[in-house]
Order: C-alpha cells, then structure tokens, then sequence
C-alpha cells in the first residue's frame, strides 16, 4: 500500500516543519491569532494548520491524539466533507505540538455552569473562555472535548481550502469562479474539465483562502455516517506504529527502574548489571535508574539486578493510613459547595436515608506500557512519544535535557490506549535523559508491566456519605459529602507548579452537577491534603461520583417504594429534556419492569458527564457458579451523531472500562509500594464475561456532547444496582468481588 | 553461536543469548514489531504469534527453545494483501487503540485453523486469554463468527 510510504515521508516533512512558524494560507479566525506550524515544502501547500495538500495526496492533521478512540477517522471526516475530498485520499496526521491545536472546549468545562443548562448564552461564554486555552498552550486530548473542539473549526478549515482550490482552478483556466464546483478531490469546471487537487499544489501559494459558510447538515455525506477508520488497516495488520515501534538506525534498547516508594535513591549499586550481556551502560536518573542494552529483555533483566537503596514515601505508607485521612477530611469543614438548591437543613417530612460509600485507588492499565523514543544531539532532541500532551511534554523534555523549546521535536506516534495516562509528562522526560548521556544514539525506551502498574498516577480513593429524604414516592432532600485528594491539584502542580484558583469542580462533577429537580439539594466537596501520583482517569471525578451518587439514587427510590427507573425520569423530566430522554429510552430498550426469573437481576444507572447524558441497564444473573453480567442496554444523547460506528464503539468501551473496575480494580499501597505487579492481580474484563450489549444514540441534545468517557461512571452504579436487585445486599464499596461471587 | 530461525517463511540468523524470548528476539533483533509487549508473564496475549500454527506467547518462549516455523501478523497479511481474518477485522472496524489486535488476530486465526465453526463457548474459551483494556471483545466475537463463515464458503 503505496499509503504507508508517504505516511512515514510527510511525518517527516511535518515533525521537522514544527514550531518554526508560518507561511502560507491563512484562513479561519484560529489561524490567525496562531501561526500555522505547517511548513511547505517544494509543491506543497498548507493551507491552513489542518491541511496539507501536495502531488502525493491529502493530508489532514489532526490536533488530537489517536489513543483508540476514533478521533483521527472523525477529525478527518470534519474537514473531508466540506473539502469534498475523496475518503481513500486522505492521510491523517498527529499534529506537533503548536499553539494552532489547543483545546478550546477543554477549559470551558471549568465554568461555574450546570452544563446541562446550557443555553446560548453559556455555550458562547464557554467557547470564549476558550480561547485562553491557547494562551496555555493547551493542546490536550482530553475531558471527552476534542469532536466539540473540533466541529467548526475544522468544516471552516476545509471549506476555505474548498474555496481556495476553486479559485486556483479558476485562475488557470481563466474561467470565473463562480462556474467551479468541487468532488471527490477534483475542482470540476462548468464545461467538465477536471483538475485533481493534488495539482493545484502549486497554485495555491499566491492565494489566500476566503472565509465561507459553513453546509448544512442536510447535505452532509460523511458525517452523520459511520466512517472506516483511517486507522483500521494498520491496526489489523500489525503496521499501525506506536512509540515502541520507532525504528531508528543504531538503536538501543532502554527501560528504567524507578523508586516505587516515589521518591529518590540513597544509593545503588550496578556492578553486576554492568556485566551481564549485551549491556551498554547503567544511567542515575536520581529517583530510579535506567539500563540501555542490545535489547530490551537485556535491558530488563540487568535492571532487575541492580541494588538499589530507596527513599521511603512522603505520603502515607499504606492504604488503611490512606483511607483514614480522606476519612478525616469528609469530616471536616467543606472546600467547595457548588450545588445548593433549596434548604438542606431545614427540617421536612418522609423517610430518612444515610449511606456512606468508598472507591479504592485504580490503575489506568493502558495495554501497551509507558514507551518513548529519544535521540539527543547536542542542540537537538527528538521524542517519539504517544502523547495526550504534547506542547507538555516538549516543554519539559526541553527543561529536563537544558535546551530550549524550540530544539525539541515532538513526534506523537499511534498511543496504545491512554485513559488520560497518557497525558502525563514522566515517561518521555526519562526518555530524554537517556538518549542525553547517549548523544547521537536513538534509544528506544519501554517500561515492564510492573513498573507500569507500580508507577501510575492513579484515581484517587474516594469517600462519601450522603443523606436523603423521601416522601410521596420523590426524593425531597439530598446532601452530599464527597472526599478524596484532588486530581486537579496533583496534576496541576505537576504540569505548572501552581493550584488554579476556584473551588474543584472536578471534585464533585457526576453528584452536583446532575439534572435532576430535587428541592433540597447541596452537594460539598471535601479535599485531602496528600501527596500522592494521582491523575486523569477516564471520566474522573465522575469514576466515582457517578457510582456514589446514582448508587445513593438507588437508595432513595427503593426507600421511596418506587420503581427506580421511574424515579429518576421524573427527576430528570423536571430539569433536564435529552437526559429524561435517556432514561425512557433504555427502559423501552431494556423492556425494563417485565417480570425476569429470580436468578436474574437488573439495575438502572445514570450519570450526566461531559456533555453527554447516558442511562444503562444492566442484567446479571446468578448462574449458580458465580454471578455474570449478561447483558447491557446503554442510552446516550450526543446532541450530533458525527459517527455512529465509533460512539457506539466507546459507549461499549466506556462501560466495559467501568464494570472492570466496579467488579475488580483496587490498587493498594504497604510500605509506601503499590501492591499490584501485573494483569494477574490488577485485571479486568475479558472475552468470557464482557456481556452482550445494544446502544441507541440519541440526537435531541442542543449542543454536542462527549463520548470517550461517559458510558463509563453511569456502568458502575447500574452494575452495583442489579446486584441489589439480584440479592438484596446493597454493595457500599467497590470492588464489588470483595461483596459478591463475580466470575472472574 | 548465531541461532537459526524461520519467520514468515523467511531464515534469519540470531546473535543473542539463549534465553532471550522469542518476542523481543521478532521487535529488537529482527524488527518485526506488529508482535506486541503487554506484560511478560503471559497474561495478557499481546504477544502472540504461531509456532507451527500453535498460538503462543512470544514472551515466555526462549530462542533455545523455538521449535519450528514462526508465523508473526506481518506474516498472515499485509495492508495490500490481508488475510481473511484480517479483513473482516478491517470489515467490523474492531480495534480501538489496536495494540492488543495482533495478538487477538493470531489467536483467532489458530482458533478457526482448529475450529473451522467456533460456538460462543469455544471463542470464549480460546480467546479469554487475550486482554483488551478498549473492550473490543463484542467485536471481536462478531469479526470470529463472520471469518469462520466466509473461510467455510471460501
């Protein structure tokens, strides 16, 4: 496939062109306020920071990183509909780390908005708060944002191109441009003759593509359709490429060794490692070390052999001192209150519930491990890296190695899997230490399966306790505490050194931010101060608030002797339109309330996150030798279906992610170590007890949500609830295999 | 003294240590890296591969030890000529971040080489040791049932 070849050639002719500024054609309004970090080689235009068009074809970069979530294939499609550009034509491209990709849509999400309540006037206050995100150079795949991000400014960047092409067309062919019209990658002018984009690369260099409108939906031929994925051939074939796939002349093989007490070295002693085969050299990374050798097995059993002295914790050093600080604090004063609807302590009439829930700490387990490759040459570093950040990341491989932004290129490779590790700086910095006290040689760096799980940054354990009232079959009164050391600040002075200001919504998003009409209704976040890896896990704070707050829904229906679908529709018809809608929807999905057998269980969950209301029904049954999922019916509101086959894909995926940690995910830590190794004691679901599933999506939502992460929170509640239903025990803690027999 | 292996077909001669695993003998010595690294102790089927059409994990068999003819997902079909399975793979859009789909793909070709009509059970069976963290799995099993029709017609 003559498609590979030219991937790896304009990786190149891009990776180099990064950062060094721009020429070319300016467009949409982004492009403007950013220079276009496209360069153009000879016969080449790109004609805006998303497109580069040459004699070999379309390529269309994408400011996101393809970590298994469909982005690039839905990306491309955005600028291929209104470029009229032909679907096998099109190569898509990572970015490099530019000001042009940041992420509008990521900062929006920190507004004091109930973002269900999303009028116009909110929806544009967010996207202009928006616009700060370049400012940080926030050029992050994350918070289910980067379809949202993307939608209008990647149509205005092919629609202009579209129109810069006709005008090229025109001028050659001395016709006006008003008789051009555009497909399948040609410009067709009114007497039929045809010219092929591909050979208008060199006239468009005198032409500055005009602003145009945008089409509209009803002449869409690419969205709204399940596209093939772009990188479907390559992930089929063993070709698509990975960090760990880098292959660079004069390679060597790196991994690293690193304090699993997260701290320093005392001392070490590598005299044995430096003898064993096919070793070249043992390197001090201050806070681990790291072995480059002819391969990387070698490489991994000779760190296995170095001696090594390590600092203890600066956190406390096991689970049980863990949990009893984020105790304490759910007791203590709150740090934010970010929903108070009504009086809460007031006193009102009905049926008194309090229930008090825990989530433990859980790993990402991306299936590839950390992976980075690095070549330093004095006044120049190259990183390879699947990365969820990659300004971040070149900024501190820059500090890390002494050189200047600018001398670090950035090259974002396929990720296998992210789950928001990927967003994290740790393993690309090694990366470039060691390729720094190699200068000249490639170094191809992967992490072992237990440096991985032992070296996370983990979601943190949570607490909450929660008190409700119901009366005439309605909840009246609910207030939550929610505790847990915070995400936002771990990850926060990790990348900038400083706390944003405000309170931590991210605390307390999936509880206080629900549609949901209850009249007394406050929700207060609770912060542990610890100093612990802690990071973005898919879906975040709604990973387990999603599981407290719909688990203490649960609660309250049957408290309330009402059928707990129905509970929470009429909640949600009062309040929120699309996440009613959902909730019907699954239970005319699900044909939920028909009568099933004893040995069959079923539970509802809701959560509302990122966009994006979802509703599951799960169905477990007690086979007699264990209880199985057997089935899960999920509903989500997308607002715009921009691609059925990949939402479909990550609703499935979100929930498959979710029930393997509400079943079994628990990491903990003795002697400041995390406990876990490897897949044998941190699994999750597999081929034999992944259940059957049926999605509908569901387009009434004004604005477009999310879909990488919220099936996820709504999927651990369900799962809990029909386990209610299955046995009566309401399971309060997760990992549910410590209260029920799951097959495993 | 070089070790002697044949790899889709071809002969390569390995200067490494006995007891290097098969895997990183196909991704460092020879660059065949479609084979995957996912734990090291077989638990996870990144890296499978076929040793005589058997599926193994690549990470826990040592150079010395390789006893016939090795099969990686290079050596099944390539992007301008797949494999059937590899196809319907492509057909039910199955991988997400696609890191484990190699080995998924070499497990479901040596389950439909031994099992031309697998039931749920056997795929079940066959395939419960290879991880996806992306949840391909319903795919997966669709992607196994279509290729064993179309090989059965074929």
């Amino acid at each position: 496939m003559a498609k590979i070849g030219k991937i790896a050639r304009r990786s190149f002719l891009i990776g180099s062109a990064a950062i060094a500024g721009g020429v070319a054609f300016g467009v949409y309004q982004v492009r403007k306020e950013a220079p276009n970090p496209l360069i153009a080689g000879e016969g080449e235009a790109t004609l805006t920071p998303y497109i580069l068009i040459n004699q070999d074809g379309i390529t269309i970069i994408a400011p996101r990183a393809e970590m298994g979530q469909g982005v690039h294939t839905t990306l491309a499609a955005l600028v291929a509909e209104e470029l009229d550009a032909a679907w096998d034509d099109i190569t898509v491209l990572h970015g490099p780390p530019a000001q042009a990709y940041y992420n509008q849509a990521l900062l929006g999400l920190a507004l004091p908005f109930r973002h269900y309540a999303d009028s116009d006037f909110q929806h544009n206050l967010r996207q202009s708060v928006g616009m700060v995100g370049k400012l940080l150079n926030l050029q992050i795949t994350g918070g289910s944002t980067s379809t949202r991000d993307a939608y209008e400014r990647m149509r205005h960047a092919g629609a202009s191109a579209r129109e810069a092409l006709k005008l090229a067309a025109a001028a050659r062919l001395s016709q006006p441009v008003g008789t051009m019209r555009t497909e399948n990658s040609r410009v067709i002018a009114q007497n039929g003759t045809e010219i092929a984009y591909t050979d208008l690369a060199e006239d468009l260099r005198d032409i500055t593509p005009p602003d145009t409108d945008l089409r509209d939906r009803k002449l869409w031929k690419y969205l709204g359709t399940s596209m093939p994925r772009t990188d479907m051939v390559g992930k089929s074939t063993g070709t698509a490429q990975y960090a760990t796939d880098i292959q660079l002349d004069g390679m060597k093989f790196a991994t690293v060794r690193i304090n699993p007490r997260r701290n320093g070295m005392i001392s070490y002693d590598a005299t044995e490692a430096r003898a064993m085969p096919g070793v070249d050299t043992v390197i001090d990374l201050d806070d681990g070390i790291a072995v480059v050798a002819s391969n990387t097995w070698l490489a991994m059993r000779a760190a296995e052999a170095v001696a090594i002295n390590w600092e203890d914790a600066t956190y406390p050093s096991d689970t049980e001192t863990l949990r009893g600080a984020i105790g304490a604090s759910l007791d203590g004063p709150a740090d934010s209150t970010t929903r108070d609807d009504g009086d809460v302590t007031a006193t009102r009439p009905g049926t008194e519930i309090n229930a008090s829930y825990s989530v433990p700490f859980l790993a990402h387990s991306t299936m590839e491990p950390m992976t980075a490759t690095a070549r330093f040459t004095g006044d120049r570093l190259e990183v390879w890296v699947g990365t969820q950040a990659p300004v971040l990341v070149r900024d501190k491989c820059a500090e890390a190695v002494g050189l200047a932004p600018e001398q670090v290129i950035v090259h974002t490779t396929l990720l296998g899997g992210g789950f928001g590790r990927r967003s994290e700086f740790d393993f690309p910095v090694q990366a470039a230490r060691i390729a720094q006290s190699l200068p000249g040689a490639p170094i191809r760096m992967t992490w072992t399966r237990e440096e991985d799980m032992r070296h996370d940054f983990y979601r943190p354990a949570a607490m909450a306790r929660f008190r409700g009232i119901v009366a005439d079959g309605k909840a009246q009164l609910v207030d939550g505490r929610i505790a847990a050391p915070s995400v936002t600040h771990s990850s926060a002075m990790r990348m900038m050194g400083s706390v944003p200001p405000g309170p931590d919504r991210g605390h307390v998003e999936g509880a206080a931010d629900q549609p949901y009409a209850i009249p007394d209704f406050r929700i207060t976040g609770h912060l542990t101060e610890l100093d612990m890896p802690l990071g973005f896990w898919r879906s975040v704070g709604n990973s387990f608030n999603g599981f407290f707050f719909d688990t203490f829904i649960d609660e309250l229906a049957h408290a309330a002797d009402a059928d707990p679908l129905q509970f929470r529709l009429d909640m949600a018809q009062a309040e929120h339109a699309p996440s009613a809608g959902v909730i019907a929807a699954v239970g005319e999905m699900s044909n939920w309330g028909a009568d099933t057998p004893t040995n069959i269980g079923r539970g509802v969950g809701f959560t509302y996150s990122f966009g994006t209301p979802v509703a599951e029904v799960v169905e477990v049954e007690d086979t007699g030798n264990g209880i199985r999922i057997n089935k899960c019916w999920i509903a989500c509101d997308v607002g715009t279906a921009l691609d059925p086959g990949i939402i479909e894909a990550q609703m499935i995926s979100g929930a498959i992610y979710g029930f393997s940690a509400a079943m079994q995910g628990e990491i903990t830590f003795r002697d400041g170590e995390v406990e876990q190794y490897n897949f044998y004691d941190y699994d999750a679901l597999r081929m034999h007890n992944t259940p059957d599933f049926t999605v509908q999506i569901r387009e009434t939502n004004p604005h477009m949500g999310g879909v990488g992460e919220p099936g996820t929170p709504p999927a651990m509640a369900a799962l809990g609830n029909a386990l209610f239903n299955l046995t009566g025990t309401r399971a309060r803690e997760l990992p549910l295999i410590n209260t029920f027999d799951l097959i495993l | 003294m070089p070790t002697t292996l044949t790899i889709n077909g071809q002969s390569h001669d390995i200067d490494l240590p006995d007891d290097v695993p098969l895997l990183w003998v196909l991704r460092d010595a020879i660059g065949l890296t479609g084979t995957k690294f996912g734990c090291g102790v077989a638990a996870c089927g990144a890296c499978t591969v076929q040793i005589d059409g058997e599926a193994v994990r690549s990470c826990q068999v040592a150079l010395a030890d390789v006893w016939g003819a090795v099969t990686t997902i290079e050596g099944l079909g390539t992007p301008v000529n797949m494999a059937t399975l590899q196809q319907v793979w492509v057909d039910h859009q199955v991988a997400q971040c696609g890191y484990c789909q190699s080995g998924q793909i070499m497990n479901a070709a040596a389950l439909l080489a031994q099992t031309p009509d697998p039931t749920d059970q056997d795929i079940d069976d066959a395939m419960q040791g290879n991880l996806c963290r992306c949840g391909t799995y319903p795919r997966i099993r669709a992607a196994i049932k279509d290729a064993a029709q179309r090989l059965q017609e074929a």
